[in-house]
């Protein structure tokens, strides 16, 4: 191991106290083991046999396995919104270019309208469905309320995925576009308004409430954001 | 989208072989390209041979000193290992400037050296395009074309290449390594794609059937000077209106190598070689610079609406040279 790489491995360690409660967790133990492998052996998903027409797969969400028959060609947002009745994640463009789509796999933000369902056997999905636990919002959730990290909310499902994510690559010590000394991360406290900006801008917010996202970016990675409020009463004033 | 059959490869020589014996089959890794041009039907496979749980995620130092990436390894893990942002910190940068995070994580490098060019016209079904399909017609040429080639574009195609990782593996003097039915083969990254000339609906010189098993970044002992600046019509995630990656060998007062690519200009990486050997032996400084900028765009023929892009690209070079000159960083 690279002393570098050394000097990661705390943050990953650090990374589900900041997180709070990870659903990844509370998943696996609501599926039980005797059913997930009970679902598998009917499924695709321990074969290499080529698949025609609708066929039966298993996918891994927000902690439960869930069972469906779909074409191969269906893709993943279309499997959770008209297949599972997740309709959460939004379908925007449904070309990558908007992302009102975006679900974590494996952790990872990613866009569901880019992949195939099929493909995503055996991973685990997380959808804005599986932030929250039942009485408490995900801190980014309460992030995005309180400094009105939205308007229309269309965006919004997308935009707090690609927040929790944003957290954990930035605790992972990953770098982005506009980090000017790539072997020298920047770290939640002191991550810069343009940084927030660079990692965020795979999410399109027509209503433009892009200062709100910023801000409350800003407060669930544990920075004080400009206060809403403030600004309001600056334009009552003017 | 157009229905196929899918499956699952469980090897190398079983993917390649399913590709080789159904020509009408197609790969697919992180898909972030594919499942698009699917979509509005520009790919109509008849078969999706899934290569993404093959091995090939692995980066690693081979006997030779060179880094291995494997073609399954994501772009942003890519840009984030420690040998590439420490070593070929230009390769790093230029990832990072392409798609968005979300793109990036599930995008392979072997995808990436696949992506189609984004032309308008290309993905517009309503148009013809000799991209699409041979002798129909480019209506780029005479039609909106300001983001289109200025370099090696032909009568029957104008597109660009749209990767930006390209850019930096052409400077890098990366190679492809790929596998077929024949066995492997590495093919040097600036040959690896090609000009359109009467041909534009191939995009690389990958025989059927092949697939990208891995790049090789070479040692490069200047690599800290690399430089990997983006030009576009938004701040970011926006395809490259002009990029250039620059890095500078400097012994005493003179130039020793130099490496100067562009992107956004032409079908594919273009290494600007004329402009490289005349900076050897020269003083790295602004005058020289400004000469090899006009070196490296004085074939560029520019179409009707995107004739900034020659002064683009000059100035795009001459600042990209100026920072590698000065030991590289964000431009």
């Amino acid at each position: 191991m690279t002393e570098e790489e050394q000097k990661l491995s705390p943050k990953q360690r650090s990374r589900r106290n900041f997180l709070g409660q990870s659903l990844f967790t509370a998943g696996a133990a609501i599926a039980a083991p005797s059913l997930l492998n009970s679902c598998q052996n009917k499924t695709v998903s321990a074969s290499n046999a080529l698949v025609e027409g609708e066929t039966m797969i298993g996918l891994k969400i927000n902690g439960q396995l869930k069972t469906l028959n779909i074409e191969p060609r269906v893709t993943l947002l279309d499997a959770l919104r008209e297949n599972l009745g997740l309709t959460g994640s939004k379908k925007g463009c449904d070309h990558g270019q908007c992302g009102a789509c975006t679900v974590l796999i494996d952790g990872q933000r990613a866009y569901s309208c880019l992949t195939l369902a099929i493909m995503q056997e055996g991973n685990e999905i997380t959808t804005i469905e599986g932030l929250a636990t039942e009485d408490n919002l995900h801190p980014v959730q309460t992030a995005f309320l309180e400094n009105d990290g939205f308007q229309c909310g269309y965006c919004t499902p997308g935009q707090i995925c690609a927040s929790v994510a944003l957290l954990e690559e930035v605790n992972n010590g990953s770098v982005s576009y506009v980090t000017r000394d790539l072997t020298n991360p920047p770290e939640l406290a002191s991550l810069s308004e343009s940084e927030i900006k660079e990692r965020m801008s795979g999410n399109l917010c027509r209503c433009s409430a892009y200062n709100g996202i910023v801000a409350a970016v800003q407060q669930a990675a544990g920075q004080t954001p400009p206060s809403p409020a403030a600004s309001i009463e600056h334009s009552q004033v003017g | 989208m157009k229905n196929f059959t899918y499956v699952r490869a469980n090897s190398i020589e079983d993917a390649v072989s399913r590709a080789t014996s159904d020509r009408q089959a197609m790969f697919i890794a992180g898909g972030t390209n594919l499942v698009d041009r699917l979509k509005v039907f520009l790919d109509e496979p008849s078969q999706l041979v899934d290569v993404s749980r093959l091995e090939m995620k692995q980066i690693e130092r081979t006997n030779t000193g060179s880094l291995k990436i494997g073609a399954l390894v994501t772009n942003t893990a890519l840009a984030n290992h420690i040998e590439v942002r420490r070593n070929y910190p230009l390769l790093s940068r230029a990832v990072l400037a392409g798609a968005s995070q979300q793109i990036r994580n599930m995008a392979t490098v072997g995808g990436n050296l696949m992506q189609r060019t984004r032309c308008p016209y290309y993905y517009d079904t309503a148009f013809p395009c000799n991209k699409r399909q041979q002798n129909t017609g480019c209506p780029a040429t005479t039609g909106m074309n300001r983001t289109h080639a200025i370099l090696g574009a032909s009568e029957s195609c104008v597109a660009t290449n749209p990767s930006d990782m390209s850019v930096a593996l052409a400077a890098i003097d990366a190679v492809v390594e790929v596998e077929g039915v024949q066995g492997k083969r590495e093919i040097p990254l600036i040959d690896f794609h090609r000009l359109p000339g009467n041909n534009p609906e191939r995009d690389t010189n990958l025989e059927p059937g092949e697939l990208i098993t891995a790049v090789i970044l070479p040692p490069l002992s200047f690599s800290q000077s690399g430089v990997y600046l983006k030009l576009r019509d938004r701040a970011s995630y926006a395809f490259a209106l002009v990029s250039v990656a620059t890095a500078l060998e400097v012994a005493g007062d003179k130039i020793k190598t130099a490496r100067v690519a562009l992107g956004g200009v032409a079908h594919k990486p273009w290494r600007a070689m004329e402009a490289e050997e005349f900076l050897i032996g020269k003083a790295a400084n602004k005058s020289n610079f400004e000469q090899a900028a006009e070196i490296a765009l004085q074939d560029a023929q520019p179409l009707a609406h995107n004739g900034f892009k020659v002064e683009l690209s000059k100035r795009a070079i001459r600042r990209a040279l100026a920072v590698s000159a000065q030991g590289g960083g964000l431009a």
